[in-house]
């Protein structure tokens, strides 16, 4: 058992694919020298040397662009967005071409790469260090989109999403960074298009990912020392949905909550809402809740925590479902 | 100071750049140190002559219906042949929407490709098998890919060399800029070749470029020549110099060849509505076949039955073309989820099940 960061998790993972795989490369800005801004590839550098492990320009449209060639050329191409919006110059090639590729080649092409992108807020950050991507990418077909919520899962994860032979979006909730877990290793990788049950309940289900499931958790266990038993589902992919483990837990519970950072409006919540609606019309006791930002750019740091889901909020929601 | 003096020096001092005349052509001196064979340029010339009768071919069969939309690339068949045939078959080639005339040097069934105009698939080539891209529609986007590819082909120590080919409007994208600096940064063994027709859909050369395309290699670190891109000799010996010498890892290489878009954009443009037909008249003066054909007979090596055999199998070829295209059959509706992914989610093979499902007699009910 050890004890670790998700950052420390993540880094794991990079290395044991740089040492198992020798067409693995990881590169971005200041991934080097510096182990990158969040410290995540600390370390890789000095171990794998300057061509597997490199800083390039500042020009994260050609990262993206460059991974694409790298894959066609047959390496693993692992890059790093320094953070979310600046992931917005690769949007083109990420759209265009990356979730494109194998359609455009008949299926000669697989794009077997993965793009890292640190996300999310409350980490007292300016707007662009701070946001919710995430639909941006899930609605993009060719495309996977994956999060963790826990160490043990981002180490998982991320190799899964190394060995796997389509392009990930790997979104990683920056204010998690930090957050330690007893890890039991070694990790195994885990299927890419899985929910889990973070937490078994019976009165509700609060369906979160990323930042939000520590907070779903600490609502559901506040929820408990009052009385009501909320299920707690991560979703780790959000594309695909594993509506399965979702519906699973609706026609169980009938009442549905989803928690994100992005703003309610379009956000991954309204994909929910709608499946569910439509699949468990029969079954849910009251409309599906969702919890997330106000359709305001990303807030100045004073006010974040004001535009943040927290167990209050996610608790009144719950609440809104129970008076049906 | 000194630095600077002694860097623009050195470029000029890039033997390829010596082979030219003030035009963009191969000095007689430089015609000598190249030695293209008559034979090699009887080739260039005959793939020339086809290349335009495939293209006559795909802008009737547009205008028949058959096809949605094609995109003439008259003008452009020496720059095109040239570039394609002067790279070895272990080097690659990343295209820009025009290049079919790349494609078809580098061996692809012609009649296979016009089925990505006819609506079927959005490829029909596997680029490894033909070390050649896909066409790349979102403008200078691919010239990065070719960076990216060539990053690894230094990686993996190999001598290849990657052209990627664009027009002069790709080098207003930011794409394009990106990829010239990390090629300079990397020093990948790319060959940027710039197909300067002129035109952007309706917009001149005057509005797209400040400068001389050709300068900004110089920006970037790296040399570069502009070539008379209507001049098949001199494009086939720049490329083939070119990319030798990225073979032998002295980094990126930057050719512009001017030629001129003689036809429309693709055929749902106008032209009538932003050119002149008389803009064209120089340009039909310097048609790359009326000149290769010159040069040939420059060095006596011309003959009417190569010319009259060439338009033959150009016939034949065109025929088979068109044989290919209207006997090849639309894929079924349901394969468009089978390309997404690789590893394909379960959840899109359901929604493929449930598609096809409609399809069936009675199924859409």
């Amino acid at each position: 058992m050890t004890t670790m960061t998700m950052g420390k998790a993540l880094n794991l993972a990079l290395h044991d694919a740089l040492q198992s795989d020798d067409r693995v490369l990881v590169f971005g800005e200041d991934v080097g020298k510096l182990g990158g801004v969040f410290r995540v590839t600390d370390g890789l550098q000095d171990e794998f040397g300057e061509e597997r492990v490199f800083d390039t320009p500042l020009a994260e449209a050609t990262i993206a662009a460059v991974s694409l060639g790298l894959a066609v050329k047959g390496f693993r191409p692992v890059a790093e967005m320094q953070f979310d919006a600046f992931s917005y110059p690769s949007f083109q090639q990420v759209t265009s071409n990356i979730a494109k590729y194998h359609t455009r080649t008949g299926g000669a092409c697989s794009m077997q790469l993965v793009i890292r992108i640190p996300y999310g807020g409350n980490i007292g950050a300016i707007e662009q260090h701070s946001e919710s991507p995430e639909t941006y990418y899930a609605h993009t077909a060719g495309l996977k989109v994956v999060t963790p919520a826990t160490p043990a899962d981002a180490y998982a994860l991320l190799t899964a999403a190394i060995q796997d032979p389509d392009p990930v979006i790997f979104l990683e909730p920056k204010s998690r960074y930090w957050a330690r877990q007893d890890v039991e290793l070694p990790l195994s990788p885990l299927p890419l298009d899985r929910a889990r049950i973070a937490r078994d309940g019976g009165d509700a289900s609060v369906i979160a990912y990323g930042p939000t499931v520590q907070v779903a958790l600490a609502a559901a266990e506040q929820a408990a020392s009052e009385g009501t038993s909320l299920e707690v589902i991560d979703l780790r992919s959000l594309s695909p949905l594993d509506m399965d483990t979702i519906a699973a837990s609706v026609r169980k519970t009938r009442r549905a909550v989803v928690v994100h950072e992005a703003p309610v409006f379009m956000g991954l919540g309204a994909e929910i809402a709608a499946r569910l609606m439509h699949d468990l019309f029969d079954t849910l006791a009251a409309p599906v809740e969702r919890v997330g930002s106000a359709t305001v750019p990303y807030p100045p740091s004073r006010f974040e925590k004001l535009f943040l889901p927290d167990a209050e909020r996610i608790l009144e929601a719950v609440d809104r479902t129970r008076e049906y | 100071m000194a630095k600077a003096i002694q860097a623009h020096a050195s470029a000029q001092e890039d033997p390829i750049a010596g082979m030219l005349d003030a035009d963009g052509a191969l000095t007689p001196e430089g015609e000598r140190e190249a030695s293209v064979s008559n034979e090699t340029l009887r080739e260039l010339y005959r793939w020339m002559v086809i290349c335009r009768r495939l293209d006559q071919e795909g802008l009737n069969l547009q205008r028949q219906g058959e096809l949605g939309l094609w995109g003439p690339f008259a003008g452009h068949e020496a720059d095109q042949v040239g570039a394609a045939l002067a790279m070895a078959p272990t080097d690659w080639i990343f295209p820009y929407y025009r290049d079919f005339a790349m494609a078809v040097c580098r061996g692809i069934d012609p009649g296979k490709i016009l089925t990505i105009f006819r609506g079927f698939a959005h490829g029909a080539w596997d680029p490894h098998e033909y070390r050649f891209g896909p066409f790349i529609i979102p403008v200078g986007s691919q010239v990065p890919h070719a960076v990216g590819f060539a990053m690894g082909c230094k990686l993996d120590r190999e001598p290849t060399a990657v052209l990627v080919g664009f027009g002069e409007g790709a080098t207003s994208t930011g794409d394009w800029h990106e990829a010239m600096n990390f090629a300079g940064v990397f020093r990948a063994p790319v060959v940027f070749f710039c197909e300067n027709n002129q035109w952007a859909i309706s917009v001149p050369i005057r509005q797209q470029v400040s400068g001389r395309i050709v300068d900004r290699a110089a920006g970037y670190g790296f040399p570069g020549v502009r070539v008379d891109g209507t001049d098949v000799l001199t494009v086939y010996a720049v490329v083939r110099a070119a990319a030798e010498r990225a073979r032998n890892g002295a980094g990126p290489y930057l050719i512009e060849a001017i030629s001129y878009r003689m036809q429309p954009h693709t055929t749902s443009d106008d032209p009538t509505r932003y050119r002149a037909d008389a803009d064209l008249e120089p340009w039909r003066a310097r048609d790359p076949l009326v000149r290769c054909a010159e040069r040939l007979r420059t060095r006596d090596a011309w003959d009417d039955a190569v010319a009259q055999q060439a338009q033959a199998e150009a016939d034949e070829r065109a025929a088979d073309m068109r044989r290919t295209l209207l006997n090849a059959s639309a894929p079924h509706p349901s394969t468009v989820f089978d390309q997404v992914y690789a590893n394909p989610p379960a959840a899109l093979l359901r929604e493929r099940d449930e598609f096809a499902a409609t399809l069936e007699p009675g199924g859409a009910e």
